[in-house]
């Protein structure tokens, strides 16, 4: 961090980034190594992992303590959840959400790649493309990262070789011909001796690409968002109780996509009705454009009936609105799915009551094979489901809007969230 | 700037309203815990903005253990004044003559671990079914796993392995009675991120974070402000020296460093080369290596 400046930090960037792997892949060595190498791991956490590497006999620090939280963790040497970490460099800063790779934890991978601008993919050069590198991109695609990464480890145990190297890319174009990803990146790299994560290889002079940290710090996240359709989730009714702002009526909530400007003519979900924005604030600050990710307040010309849960569009740009629809989902409960079984749905700021009315297919993740006779949907399950929810939704197709396409499923009994769900 | 694209300050500002606003709609009797700490006190300043220009809509608690720096008291009171804001105390020192918790002995002992006690009991009689806290994920290990929504079963406890896998920014808060949820709106801020936020929207907090003179013991490396709440040590080391603080806790458990940094941005310059994370100045989690994990597992924030 001896580049610091104050100035730059506040300009950064936010991407975030979410890491899968299979068990020995190293995954996280090369999360340790770029904490590491971009000076984010301090002494006192060196010192802990020093000590912690000494009492099992390791002969060299071992990076992937780092990333250990919970005892249970520490005591199998596993992964069990979701682990956030955090790192910035003077253009960027990273949150990485880092997901175990094995087969039972499906549920935590796409949990990590829901609000992920990138994925890391992580292939081991001796073994190749395997079942998880399948899986693992296949949820990427269907969760919509727009950027998927990935890194052939271990090159130190091939010799560095450009031949291992060229036919694993190969097989992996091979295979995402049938996946639907914007932009694949492919990376030769060494994570536990650091060729091409933050520093260029020596090791390798046939590979003319960027190192890893390079291409996090230059990835195109600006066309990440959906700037293009008016979609504002009211979250909260702003109401002073206070006699100089009696008449305030604040629509406060963080904008889905599109931009918004006071004098924008928008319509009010459900009711139909119309109206022109006042302003946009946050603060009392006055914004004059208003996008996403933004959280902020809006006023109307006119009074209007809105309460949490309706949406700000505008008139000539709407978006759905069904009752029944097509969804993938992504069991995540032990309790199975149950065709006809009702359960809350939750649709941005919205809360509603759905039923299962159909299965069309599972689709079999290491295989991609959708199966239209197996109707038991399992944890980690991936499915296509037709719903039937109590009031009509007001959205678009996942591929479309990642913020207006996604719901999750909550099972009324236990209220446990069940099922990621993309509206298709 | 690049147009339409919002730095990462105002993402994060962006994500903790929105988590404070879904919190305030979701729960009934929400409340935001306050400490006096530079994190209690951003996350108060981002409540002020969600709901701007109406009052923050729940009360902000504190649990007070009776071993708090003087200059934090002062300087909530004249905050909770300045905006109009409902605070509720309790105190840990109720809880001991209650009963309810024991105080520790010897010269580590600290009313860390008790403030849970006060805390799980100030939930229940105030019938809080949201409490929103200022920890951030980067904090400790054991927090870089929890959720935005956090639940809490009827005791009160943390399940690490049974967590509601969290979605998008899609927020479940959906409960049984007697459980509660804890909140973190700050999950994904560093040390860094808060600072300079408080620099870029010019949030007061209190003297002690910045440059001073202080009589100090200094024990196992950590050096802690000389108070009667502490029993002293013969091998202890008592000095004057210039200090300041970089988290605010109970007295006697917080670690000071030497520090002449007086202003916002000399603290920032002096984080941004520092090699040590600010929890290293934390007696409480030095405890044993999931320290932290098992306060957590017990319902403390």
């Amino acid at each position: 961090m001896s580049d610091f400046s104050s100035e730059g930090y506040m300009n950064m960037e936010l991407l975030r980034f979410t890491t899968a792997g299979s068990v020995d892949d190293g995954k996280s060595t090369l999360i340790g190594r770029l904490l590491y190498d971009s000076k984010q791991i301090f002494e006192d956490q060196l010192e802990a992992i020093e000590q912690r590497s000494q009492q099992r006999g390791f002969e060299h620090v071992d990076l992937s303590l780092l990333t250990d939280g919970l005892k249970a963790e520490r005591e199998q040497g596993i992964t069990i959840d979701v682990a956030y970490r955090y790192f910035a460099t003077p253009k960027r800063k990273f949150i990485i959400a880092d997901t175990p790779g094995h087969i039972q934890y499906t549920r935590n991978m796409v949990t990590g790649a829901s609000t992920a601008n990138a994925a890391l993919i992580l292939v081991d050069a001796r073994k190749g493309i395997l079942e998880q590198t399948i899986r693992h991109s296949f949820i990427a695609s269907l969760l919509q990262i727009p950027h998927l990464i990935i890194c052939v480890n271990k090159m130190d145990l091939v010799d560095y070789s450009e031949e291992v190297f060229s036919k694993v890319v190969e097989e992996y174009r091979n295979l995402s011909t049938k996946l639907d990803i914007k932009d694949v990146h492919f990376l030769p790299i060494s994570a536990l001796k650091g060729d091409n994560v933050v520093d260029k290889s020596t090791n390798m002079p046939w590979y003319q690409g960027t190192t890893l940290m390079y291409l996090l710090e230059n990835l195109h996240i600006g066309s990440d968002e959906n700037h293009i359709d008016c979609r504002f989730p009211v979250q909260y009714v702003i109401r002073p109780q206070q006699t100089e702002y009696h008449d305030f009526r604040g629509y406060a909530g963080r904008i889905a996509s599109g931009i918004y400007k006071p004098g924008d003519k928008v319509k009010i979900l459900p009711s139909g009705e119309t109206a022109e924005v006042k302003t946009i604030e946050l603060f009392g600050e006055q914004i004059s454009e208003a996008y996403a990710p933004m959280s902020v307040t809006m006023t109307l010309d006119r009074d209007v009936d809105i309460s949490r849960g309706d949406m700000i569009v505008r008139e000539n740009n709407v978006p759905s609105m069904e009752q029944e629809f097509d969804v993938m989902i992504c069991w995540m409960n032990a309790n199975n799915l149950q065709v006809g079984g009702k359960y809350a749905i939750r649709h941005t700021v919205k809360d509603a009551r759905c039923v299962i009315k159909d299965i069309r297919y599972k689709v079999d993740i290491n295989s991609m094979h959708r199966n239209e006779s197996d109707k038991e949907i399992a944890m980690n399950d991936i499915a296509r489901i037709n719903v039937k929810t109590t009031v009509p939704l007001y959205f678009d197709s996942y591929r479309k809007n990642r913020h207006t396409g996604s719901v999750i499923l909550i099972d009324e009994a236990t209220n446990e969230t069940v099922a990621a769900g993309m509206i298709v | 700037m690049i147009k339409y694209h919002l730095n990462h300050l105002r993402e994060l500002e962006a994500e903790a309203i929105y988590v404070i606003r879904e919190t305030a709609a979701q729960f009934e009797r929400p409340a935001m815990l306050f400490s006096g700490g530079k994190d209690s006190i951003v996350m108060t300043h981002l409540a002020r903005k969600a709901f701007y220009p109406a009052r923050i809509p729940f009360p902000l608690l504190h649990v007070d253990t009776g071993h708090n720096f003087p200059e934090t008291l002062v300087f909530r009171d004249k905050m909770v004044e300045e905006i109009g804001a409902r605070l509720e105390v309790r105190y840990v020192q109720d809880s001991i003559d209650k009963g309810r918790a024991r105080e520790e002995k010897g010269p580590n002992a600290s009313r860390n671990v008790l403030q849970t006690v006060t805390l799980l009991d100030a939930l229940e009689e105030l019938k809080v079914d949201a409490a929103m806290g200022g920890a951030r994920r980067d904090e400790e290990k054991a927090r870089a796993k929890e959720r935005f929504f956090s639940h809490r079963d009827e005791f009160g406890q943390w399940d690490p392995k049974n967590q509601r896998p969290e979605l998008w920014m899609l927020l479940n808060g959906k409960k049984h009675m007697g459980e509660h949820f804890r909140v973190f709106p700050l999950s994904n801020w560093t040390e860094m991120d808060v600072w300079m936020y408080i620099q870029l929207e010019k949030i007061a907090i209190p003297e002690i974070y910045f440059s001073h003179e202080r009589e100090i013991i200094l024990r196992d490396g950590v050096l802690l402000a000389n108070s009667e709440f502490i029993m002293k040590k013969d091998s202890d080391l008592i000095e004057t020296r210039t200090v300041r603080f970089r988290t605010i806790g109970d007295m006697t458990c917080t670690g000071a460093v030497e520090s002449p940094a007086s202003t916002l941005s000399e603290i920032i310059d002096e984080i941004a080369a520092s090699r040590v994370t600010e929890r290293g100045t934390r007696h409480d989690d030095k405890r044993s290596e999931t320290a932290m994990e098992d306060r957590k597992k017990a319902g403390y924030f």
